[in-house]
């Protein structure tokens, strides 16, 4: 039992050691601009753009249940133009970035652990450092900046797409004019409330395709050690991102 | 000269290399013979520092390579070229931009890069494959292209791990020719890792067997058809134990 314990500490450290490793790794590959800014567009659109229908279509319907679930507390209690209030607030404080982090955690930090992981162990990280490429300017920083810039547009466009398909649910199925619900959505509205959700979307983006990197070029064995890495980095990026969510909640809103 | 100095390696606790020493001249080809899992590819990877040994080095003229630094590293990698087992070639890059790429990294010109490409895949009798992606090539296709982005580079050396495994008998002889030819052609100091006699007595100026880590025997191909050591003669005639 104390072996077992002593054993996991240990790791647990040398994961720690690892991490910082790669990071410092990361920050001396920053100069090589030459290798990751041509890479880094390619990658800008494979993250971007290919990411988008999967965070609209969730923001979509979210928009939507939000609008009837306000409609469904307020009625009878409070005016429903804050209805519009509710639906703007939630989707730009949190659903918005959370809900399209966890999808894109899920989308694009699993495909990179899996790309990454089969590039590992089918040895082509070594045949790029065999050609005097380095693997962190090469793979993990357009990955990594492409996540960080990324993901504030996509999370914009989903929080706008949410508070039309509100908008429009609130017109159709709530009988709410479309001047009730823009009063609801300016009433308590505050600056704040854009910069912090799209600033709270670029570090998921940077934790979950930093995450997805690490640990698909941590993949040892065949096809099972990839499996287990685009697993890996499902959850912990998950982990991470909810745990994210509650720390710039604790420092930037209180 | 590339020089295999009491080199030491394991992997959780098991001990792969336990003080592997040989001697690589200028100009020759040494073919490592061994049982699969003795860590031949593991001695290999040294010698590009991609792995890190536990106790001894690899030497490349006159350079510790374990001791290097990140600029130290990729200029000594820049004088190699690495063959893997499986090609290891980029599965979203075509044929051209995979042997390209190391040339990239060497401030070609547009003109002088297309040349060097040509040059490589006629080698290897791959004119034409330009565009086509690995996933498009058979196993022996993708071999001569790993082969191609190594000799693209006109390294001093070159390292070939297991160039013909699974590939057929004839296949096999193609990629051995083709060895030939490249030593021939750019005069290259190689090291080859196999476990197949008829690659090895082709290509081989002399071959060293590793067994438990060390190098059994070293010789020339016709010391080492005649031997008289009981392991290297079940090995190279390959007859169960």
């Amino acid at each position: 039992m104390i072996e077992r314990v002593g054993r996991r500490t240990v790791d647990a450290i040398k994961a720690v050691g690892r991490f910082g490793q790669f990071l410092g790794d990361l920050a001396r590959a920053v100069p090589d601009v030459g290798v990751w800014g041509r890479l880094t567009i390619v990658q800008l659109r494979r993250v971007g753009v290919d990411s988008l229908p999967v965070a609209l279509f969730i923001a979509a319907f979210t928009g939507v249940v939000l609008a009837l679930q306000a409609s469904y507390t307020f009625r009878n209690t409070v005016p429903l133009y804050f209805v519009g209030t509710l639906v703007g607030k939630t989707m730009m404080l949190e659903l918005g970035p959370v809900l399209a982090g966890l999808a894109l955690a899920g989308r694009v930090g699993a495909s990179m652990a899996a790309e990454l992981g089969t590039m590992k162990v089918t040895e082509q990280v070594d045949a790029l450092e065999t050609l005097a490429y380095d693997p962190h300017s090469f793979l993990v920083l357009p990955r990594v900046i492409a996540g960080t810039a990324m993901f504030p547009a996509i999370v914009a466009l989903a929080i706008l797409t949410g508070i039309v398909t509100g908008w429009l649910a609130s017109l159709v199925l709530l009988d709410l004019s479309t001047q009730e619900f823009v009063k609801g959505l300016k009433v308590f509205y505050r600056f704040k409330d854009t910069w912090f959700g799209l600033f709270k979307s670029a570090t998921f983006g940077f934790t979950i395709t930093l995450v997805g990197c690490v640990v698909g070029l941590g993949t040892r064995g065949g096809a099972e050690g990839v499996g287990l890495s685009t697993t890996r980095a499902v959850v912990y990026s998950a982990v991470l991102l909810l745990v994210l969510d509650a720390f710039w909640a604790l420092v930037l809103l209180r | 000269m590339i020089r295999f100095e009491d080199l030491h390696k394991g992997f959780d606790a098991k001990p792969v290399l336990a003080g592997l020493s040989l001697t690589v001249e200028d100009r020759e080809t040494v073919v490592i013979i061994g049982y699969s899992g003795t860590g031949k590819s593991v001695a290999l990877k040294h010698v590009v520092g991609l792995l890190q040994p536990d106790a001894g080095d690899v030497i490349v003229d006159g350079r510790a390579v374990s001791t290097l630094d990140r600029e130290g590293l990729t200029a000594l990698r820049r004088e190699i070229g690495f063959v893997f087992q499986f090609a290891a070639l980029f599965d979203s890059m075509t044929v051209s931009d995979n042997v390209a790429l190391g040339l990239r990294r060497r401030g070609l010109s547009d003109d002088d890069l297309a040349a060097r490409v040509r040059e490589a895949l006629a080698v290897v009798d791959l004119t034409g494959a330009d565009d086509r992606y690995p996933a498009e090539l058979s196993g022996g296709m993708r071999k001569r292209v790993g082969i191609a982005r190594a000799i693209a580079l006109r390294p001093r050396y070159i390292l070939y791990d297991e160039p013909t495994t699974g590939l057929d008998p004839v296949t096999a002889a193609v990629i051995d020719q083709l060895m030939v030819r490249t030593r021939e052609h750019l005069g290259v100091t190689g090291i080859v890792v196999t476990h197949d006699m008829r690659s090895a007595y082709t290509v081989g100026d002399r071959i060293a067997m590793l067994y438990e880590g060390k190098i059994r025997q070293v010789g020339t191909v016709a010391e080492i058809q005649e031997t008289e050591d009981p392991v290297v003669r079940q090995f190279i005639e390959g007859r169960p134990g």
